[in-house]
């Protein structure tokens, strides 16, 4: 990330001495909630901790010190590379789905129209319904024989698949349940980017005999890139802990096909108590989020624009 | 022109009603299941309207558990921790894009990498710091990690970015200190952002289940998550009660949704200046 | 190797001294390791007061009054002992309760389930309990309970299995209700009499899940280790049979309903709907199906094959080994899992069984209808089969589990199944 180096508009006096009081709360924040236990996870990840015994007991985590050893174990994997593959999976297809979605949301939205404050509303439901009550509704639309969706399907003569019963659809269907969930929070983000261009862009470009398409690809779209990019990195992040859906969806069944990183991390973790194993496994998670992150970083020079 | 105009709208609003129902047919199913018998939960054909509607789902939600109460704990810790969020996160992001010192890119990195973490497993780490500072059964202990929000410090970041210098220039000339001009200044032209940030900050700490679960053993501190999951059994599950005790928990957060409307709205109107 | 660990121990302990020195007031530092809780078996009159708490999931789910009127009697009894009652759903439980041991804040009793007291007992985080008079407790129970001749838990409750049928389901389709004798060979009789009712109507329900299997295997001689417990047996020749069976109710006769069928919902409102004949599940179920049905049903004893085997459900009470009130947390337990106040309490509320061999206490248990027969469910006790209590029992049944599923799903057959559970197990499992 490099600052712009053009210092109109920006404090010159001071430097770090007068940005200091405006970081010492989060900086604070940051330290205790944040790096103190993230070291300490790091050094948890070099041992075989069960999870249970006392963590703060004096040499406990020296005695059960094993190296590498739990990092060689996870790389050499079959299961690994699978959940891994799983995960991608998951993210190819939402991100664009997601992207999409939002995008119509935040159009939709931004048009001074009859009714919009109530779309407003509408759209943000599902961002408002907590994810256990999300997915204790989707589980039952997504119900093939019972459920709201399969049912309306066979109005328009279309026998739904098994959903999150059926290995193929299983993931998918999580897919559509992020989306559905997602939309909404997005959409609301590109909004406030959107309405942040200045009308006058508009009126020249309509002079100028743009349609509505063009308008919105000339203009909108490139002028909300710092609104889609702070989008497209949450939703990685995000993606790559996806985790509360797949737990009460589907518990990563069906025969392991919605197995992700952060549900093995949670089931070595807290359910075969293999603590140091699991955490061994977050911090892989965490240098892969951080490379696709570094990657997206040195990305942006090239197509977000800060400049309205 | 007005043919088109009018086709337009149509092909406005069947797009936008659409989207409408895909957003709210779980949500309507929630409805309808609150209003079941337990029998009825899966009768065939499906009963979208129940035939029998009952509010014994509801009643069981309010026998269970002391409602004022954990309504009340769970509203004062959403509020705290959504203020304290705004005004931290502000805080950082301002520093961050209008003040410029070294390492500033830096520590925006480190601030930004630390959303990367995976909190399954600093939970354990985290909650030994936290007893080890003494906070545990503190309302603090839920409260104040609120201080820390790389998301939301990110999100502001990015919105402030997009402030034209001139706002900056013209409260300088005025003879404005930095304080000034974060309050004055800043946070108004970020009304839609901050906004965003409360409605969602808001929830997070309003749904928060499992660290408040860690935190708050004592049962008069219990938060409405951790009360609603008592009503889900080693065996079974009574969907009817679920749902009931979900659309209850919903109402809050609606409300403060459409409150904060009016703040969209002034982020229309701050853009509107502009030009 | 050594020069590395060396390191690793020094700055594993400045980190630990640094967090101890933070400490403004936190928690006393407590002494790991296992030690044992003794409490006079009078009771504790000369005692000074005291204040435990209790942290359970089983009250959840609506018989929280219940248990805190079991409180009160035990109160009343021991008014030196005050116990604070935490409440906590059970999905997230277990969770919390690692975290609270692991950070040393465990509360001085609490309730695991059968899955996870294994793991507990085995890495020493539980007190051994003695002292107290266990004699009122059923031994077989009890004995789910003990690791290595130790007794770490006290069984709180007590469930077990019986094949609950609906009467009406059976009248219709003209066959006789199922008896103490029945073999599975029967049950798919009339099960198939039962499926044939109608399109939306099926015969039995027993999902093919780890828990249904190792008693369906125990039924036809199986087990899923070698006797002295040191070698996985999950592909034997019984337990691949016993596999088979339960998949082809599902693929084959199709008298059980395929996930697909059930499309996600609970299998007990398959049954209060009036669409299932059968289904074997657990004692806990009655007050439900008493309240949520409105067909006439009653109860067997399960059907076995070539020998009976029940499936028994308890959760154990244990004493967090770094407790300073282990005598007064011991004393509530047993209180809790043995006393006749406590027991009728339970009884009374339609909770579950106490796990007492006192059957003159129980007698109330045999007046309450629906279901007629509840003497089934002491017939049942008979032929009690106890899950492997292995450290790494969760991996194990996952695995298992999945494989299970798969079978049943019709992506692999079921020997394969169990092939590749005994295959991953073996790799993945280490046995003591």
């Amino acid at each position: 990330m490099t600052v712009p180096s053009k210092a109109r508009g920006r404090l010159r006096a001071g430097g770090l001495r007068s940005a200091l009081p405006f970081l010492v709360p989060s900086f604070a924040g940051m330290l205790v909630f944040s790096l103190v236990p993230l070291v300490i996870s790091g050094f948890i990840s070099l041992t075989d901790w069960n999870g249970l015994d006392e963590l703060l007991a004096p040499g406990m985590l020296a005695e059960h010190f094993v190296g590498l050893d739990n990092f060689r174990a996870i790389l050499t994997s079959k299961e690994f590379w699978q959940v891994l593959g799983n995960t991608c999976r998951y993210i190819v297809l939402y991100i664009p789905c997601m992207l999409a979605a939002s995008l119509a949301v935040a159009s939709l939205l931004s048009q001074s129209r009859r009714g919009v404050t109530a779309f407003r509303v509408i759209y943000y439901v599902p961002v408002l319904t907590s994810w256990v009550a999300a997915s204790l509704i989707w589980k039952s639309v997504l119900s093939p024989q019972y459920g709201a969706l399969n049912n309306l399907l066979a109005l328009v003569g279309i026998q739904g698949p098994g959903w999150l019963l059926d290995e193929a659809w299983a993931m998918p269907a999580i897919v559509l349940v992020s989306v559905w969930k997602d939309m909404g929070f997005f959409g609301l983000i590109l909004l406030s980017g959107m309405i942040g261009i200045d009308k006058g862009y508009y009126e020249a470009a309509s002079l100028d005999g743009a349609g509505p398409w063009a308008r919105f690809w000339r203009i909108t779209l490139p002028l909300m890139t710092p609104a889609i990019f702070y989008v497209l990195i949450v939703s990685l992040i995000n993606s790559f802990q996806l985790f509360p859906q797949i737990m009460i969806m589907t518990d990563g069944g069906p025969n392991g096909a919605t197995q992700v990183m952060v549900e093995r991390i949670y089931k070595y973790g807290f359910r075969y108590y293999r603590m140091g194993y699991a955490a061994a496994f977050s911090w892989i998670l965490f240098a892969i989020i951080m490379l696709c992150t570094f990657v997206q970083m040195k990305g942006q020079e090239r197509w977000v624009n800060y400049d309205s | 022109m007005t043919r088109k105009r009018f086709s337009g709208t149509v092909a406005y609003y069947a797009v936008a009603v659409l989207l409408a129902v895909i957003a709210l047919v779980p949500f309507v199913w929630m409805i309808s299941t609150s209003f079941k018998s337990r029998g009825a939960l899966m009768s065939i054909p499906i009963e979208w309207i129940p035939k029998e509607p009952t509010l014994d789902a509801y009643f069981t939600v309010f026998e269970r558990f002391p409602f004022l109460r954990t309504i009340g704990n769970s509203l004062f810790i959403a509020v705290c921790y959504t203020l304290l969020t705004l005004v931290s996160a502000s805080m950082a992001a301002f520093a961050f894009t209008k003040i410029p010192f070294k390492g500033s890119g830096l520590l925006l990195g480190l601030y930004l990498a630390t959303m990367m973490i995976p909190t399954q497993v600093t939970m354990i780490p985290l909650f030994v710091v936290m007893n080890q500072i003494g906070l545990i059964n503190h309302y603090s202990s839920v409260i104040l990690p609120a201080i820390f929000r790389p998301f939301a410090v990110f999100l502001l970041v990015q919105q402030m970015r997009t402030i034209p210098p001139d706002y900056m220039d013209a409260a300088r000339i005025d003879g404005a200190g930095v304080w000034r001009i974060w309050r004055q200044v800043m946070l108004p032209l970020c009304a839609p952002s901050l906004a965003t940030l409360a409605v969602t900050n808001f929830m997070d700490s309003w749904n928060d289940y499992l660290w408040p679960l860690l935190m708050l053993t004592d049962k008069a501190k219990m938060t409405l998550p951790i009360a609603l999951s008592t009503l889900n059994g080693q065996y079974d599950t009574e969907y009817n009660v679920m749902m009931a005790g979900s659309l209850i928990s919903m109402i809050p957060i609606i409300l403060i949704y459409i409150f904060a409307q009016k703040y969209f709205k002034h982020g229309l109107m701050a853009g509107g200046v502009k030009g | 190797m050594k020069k590395q660990k060396k390191l690793f121990a020094l700055t594993a302990g400045l980190l630990t001294i640094a967090l101890a020195l933070s400490a403004c007031g936190g928690t006393p530092a407590s002494t790991p390791g296992s030690q044992s809780a003794a409490a006079p078996s009078g009771g504790g009159d000369t005692a000074e007061p005291v204040t435990i708490t209790y942290c359970n999931f089983n009250a959840s789910g609506g018989k929280e009054e219940v248990l805190q009127q079991m409180y009160e009697a035990f109160h009343e009894e021991y008014p030196n002992i005050t116990v604070e009652i935490e409440t906590i759903g059970f999905d997230d439980y277990f969770t919390q309760m690692q975290t609270r041991v692991a950070g040393g804040t465990a509360p001085d009793c609490y309730e695991l389930n059968i899955e996870n007291f294994s793991a507990y007992a085995n890495k020493g985080v539980l007190a051994e309990i003695t002292g107290v008079d266990l004699g009122r407790i059923d031994e077989t129970a009890l004995n789910a309970f003990n690791v290595g001749g130790k007794q770490y838990g006290l069984p709180g409750n007590f469930s077990n299995v019986v094949l609950i049928y609906n009467k009406d389901l059976f009248d219709q389709a003209q066959v006789d209700y199922p008896t103490a004798d029945w073999t599975q060979e029967d049950v798919q009789a009339a099960a198939e009499a039962i499926r044939a009712l109608g399109d939306d109507i099926f015969g039995y329900y027993q999902p093919v899940t780890y828990n249904e299997f190792y008693k369906v295997a125990a039924q036809y001689g199986g087990s899923l280790l070698n006797e002295d417990g040191t070698a996985f047996t999950i592909n034997s020749e019984a337990n691949v049979k016993a596999a088979q069976m339960m998949v082809d109710r599902v693929l084959e006769s199709n008298v059980q309903p395929t996930e697909v069928q059930m499309g996600g919902m609970g299998d007990w409102d398959l049954f209060m709907s009036g669409r299932l004949g059968m289904i074997p599940t657990g004692i806990w179920a009655f007050s439900s199906f008493a309240e949520g049905c409105d067909f006439a049903w009653d109860i067997a004893v399960e059907p076995g094959a070539d020998q009976k085997a029940t499936a028994f459900f308890s959760n154990a009470c244990v004493i967090n080994a770094d407790s300073p009130n282990k005598e007064a947390a011991a004393t509530w337990i047993t209180w809790l899992c043995s006393s006749d106040a406590a027991a009728q309490l339970r009884i009374d509320s339609g909770w579950d069984l106490p796990a007492i061999n006192d059957e003159a206490a129980l007698a109330t248990y045999l007046d309450q209808t629906p279901p007629d027969n509840r003497q089934a469910v002491f017939d049942s006790l008979d032929y009690l089969v106890l899950p492997p209590t292995i450290e790494d029992y969760a991996l194990m049944s996952d695995i298992i589990g999945q494989k299970l599923a798969a079978a049943a799903a019709g992506s692999m057959t079921a020997q394969q199944a169990l092939d590749e559970a005994q295959a991953e197990c073996e790799a993945q499992i280490t046995l003591g």
